[in-house]
């Protein structure tokens, strides 16, 4: 199964150059490596602040943008994660040793399966 | 070996060794986390070299090995990395030490251990059950969900919440010594016999996950059974292995349930029946009479007889007689009081049913009133009969127990035309 993690955080927790935040940073890329050898990451991406977004919609044939992201909050989306684990529980394993998980958030989502039937709501 | 051989060898592996490995691999590193994250890299390691080198002799020594060893490896290469953290090298060491020599037996103990752990009493029955079928059964948190009907993250709540009391409370990963084995034991069938039922009852859902319920729960009670010459452990395989003999006969061509009286009983798996039996005369052979060894030496005496007519009820009442002294509970009287119905006819039986009832405790249980229907239906009192089937409805959601109880209601709406059998 696939699931991807979405990292929430503060950002002003997290480029604040305060020795924790800047540990947990420099733990990032070996530990992307560790679960590229363990054979868990499908991917990983970080994203810039979200005053680079832009958010689009798109109404009667028209389409509109504002700046900024979707849902202004103090806490940002500031990356994703791809894996590939066997379960639920050991998805929740391996984002609760992201180093991000001791800064922020990271909510873990199933990736959708499309032999199983579409939601009805 | 080519490609494709050793893929299939390693899937095999996994399907026959992956809990053994992880069961053993607990104990060496001490903690469900390595040990899941060793038995992964364990068979990441064999995915990449079985292709080349072949798969090795005995893949379960070879699995705990390399799972153990890279485990090891990296506690040392982590411990050195971060100055700060002696106690990973003391863990590393540790983990070295207990393991010699470096080709490790299977040990079916282990297995065991991990069983006593997961139904540890300080669990909450709810968490015993799912970390019992993910961690001993190997199902998946979505499959354990599925089978139950829950939200797959409310079962790996209870799975990471259970764990962690594991850790925090320091749970031993050990098989209780004598003094503590019947209450851990007792604890252990209760989640072995609900993950049965669960499997057996339940016809709605998908099926395939539930008959994979019902072959874990026989799975584990061989186990249990293998490794503890105990009078309940006993009971309780035989118990299940004489329903599940049942299983071909019990639902009919439409999906519908069929009673016990009325089933084709040429149907019945005989090979479990006859296994059951020996079972229950290792257990009648201890002396020691407990709730389950009572209730497969019921099931037996059902087993045993060519139809409902020929049943000896006067043993079944005598059976239930004693089981009401062990378990004193109102189901259990209720079940009683059915097979007195049998044996002096369904006046005595109401009567029972009546006394049962009052002493309360069953007001919300449908079988109580599907029971008291079907005396009264039997009674030709087809009013009393009516209200009765109705509030059993009321009380099932479960779709062919519904069916059947809509069925009686409306032969009883055909002025109560029902043939005796």
């Amino acid at each position: 199964m696939r699931y991807v993690c979405l990292i929430y955080f503060d950002p002003k927790k997290v480029f604040n150059q305060s020795a924790e935040s800047n540990a947990v940073l420099a733990e990032i890329g070996p530990h992307d490596g560790k679960l590229k050898a363990s054979g868990h990451l499908v991917m990983a991406q970080s994203l810039t602040l979200p005053n680079e977004a832009m958010t689009v919609h798109v109404r009667d044939g028209r389409m509109s943008t504002t700046d900024g992201p979707y849902m202004e909050t103090k806490e940002m989306l500031g990356g994703f994660v791809m894996l590939e684990a066997r379960d639920l529980n050991e998805a929740v394993q391996i984002a609760g040793a992201m180093p991000f998980a001791k800064l922020g958030y990271i909510e873990v989502r199933p990736v959708v399966d499309y032999s199983r039937p579409r939601p009805t709501l | 070996m080519s490609t494709i051989g050793a893929r299939d060898a390693l899937e095999a592996a996994y399907r026959s060794e992956a809990r053994h490995v992880l069961a053993t691999l607990i104990r060496l590193l001490g903690g469900f986390e390595a040990a899941e994250e060793a038995l992964h890299e364990a068979f990441a390691v064999a995915a990449e070299q079985w292709p080349r080198e072949g798969v090795p002799a005995n893949p379960y020594s070879w699995l705990v090995s390399t799972g153990r060893f890279r485990t090891i490896d990296r506690w040392r290469r982590e411990a050195r990395l971060a100055q700060a953290m002696p106690e990973l090298l003391t863990q590393a060491e540790e983990a070295q030490q207990a393991l010699e020599p470096a080709m490790p037996e299977l040990i079916p103990d282990d297995e065991l251990r991990l069983i006593f752990t997961c139904c540890h009493p300080a669990l909450a029955p709810d968490a015993r059950i799912a970390l019992t079928l993910r961690e001993v059964g190997g199902l998946t948190t979505e499959e354990i969900a599925r089978a139950y009907l829950a939200p797959a993250p409310t079962i790996a709540q209870r799975i990471v919440r259970a764990k962690a009391k594991i850790r925090d409370e320091a749970i031993p990963y050990e098989v209780p010594d004598r003094a503590e084995l019947p209450a851990r034991l007792e604890s252990a069938l209760q989640v072995i016999y609900p993950v049965f039922n669960e499997g057996y009852m339940a016809t709605a859902g998908p099926g395939l996950t539930r008959a994979d319920l019902c072959a874990e729960a026989l799975r584990l009670g061989r186990l249990v059974v293998e490794l503890l010459d105990e009078t309940e452990a006993l009971g309780l395989l035989a118990l299940m292995l004489l329903h599940e003999s049942r299983r071909a006969a019990r639902v009919d061509a439409a999906g519908d349930l069929v009673l016990l009286e009325d089933q084709d009983r040429s149907l019945w798996d005989r090979a479990r029946i006859a296994e059951a039996q020996g079972l229950i005369e290792r257990a009648l052979g201890t002396r020691r009479l407990g709730p389950y060894v009572l209730q497969a030496a019921i099931a037996a005496v059902h087993a045993a007889a060519p139809n409902a007519r020929a049943t000896d009820w006067a043993e079944i009442v005598a059976l239930y007689d004693v089981l009401c002294r062990v378990d004193p509970s109102p189901v259990v009287a209720l079940n009683r009081a059915a097979a007195l119905c049998m044996r002096d006819g369904p006046e005595a039986g109401l009567a029972e049913i009546e006394t049962v009832l009052g002493r309360g405790g069953l007001d919300d249980y449908h079988l109580a009133h599907a029971a008291r229907a079907d005396m009264q239906r039997r009674l030709g009192r087809d009013a009393a009969a009516r209200v009765s089937y109705q509030r059993a409805l009321e009380l099932t959601r479960q779709p062919a127990e519904r069916r059947f109880l809509q069925m009686r209601l409306d032969r009883l709406g055909d002025g109560g035309k029902v043939t005796r059998h």
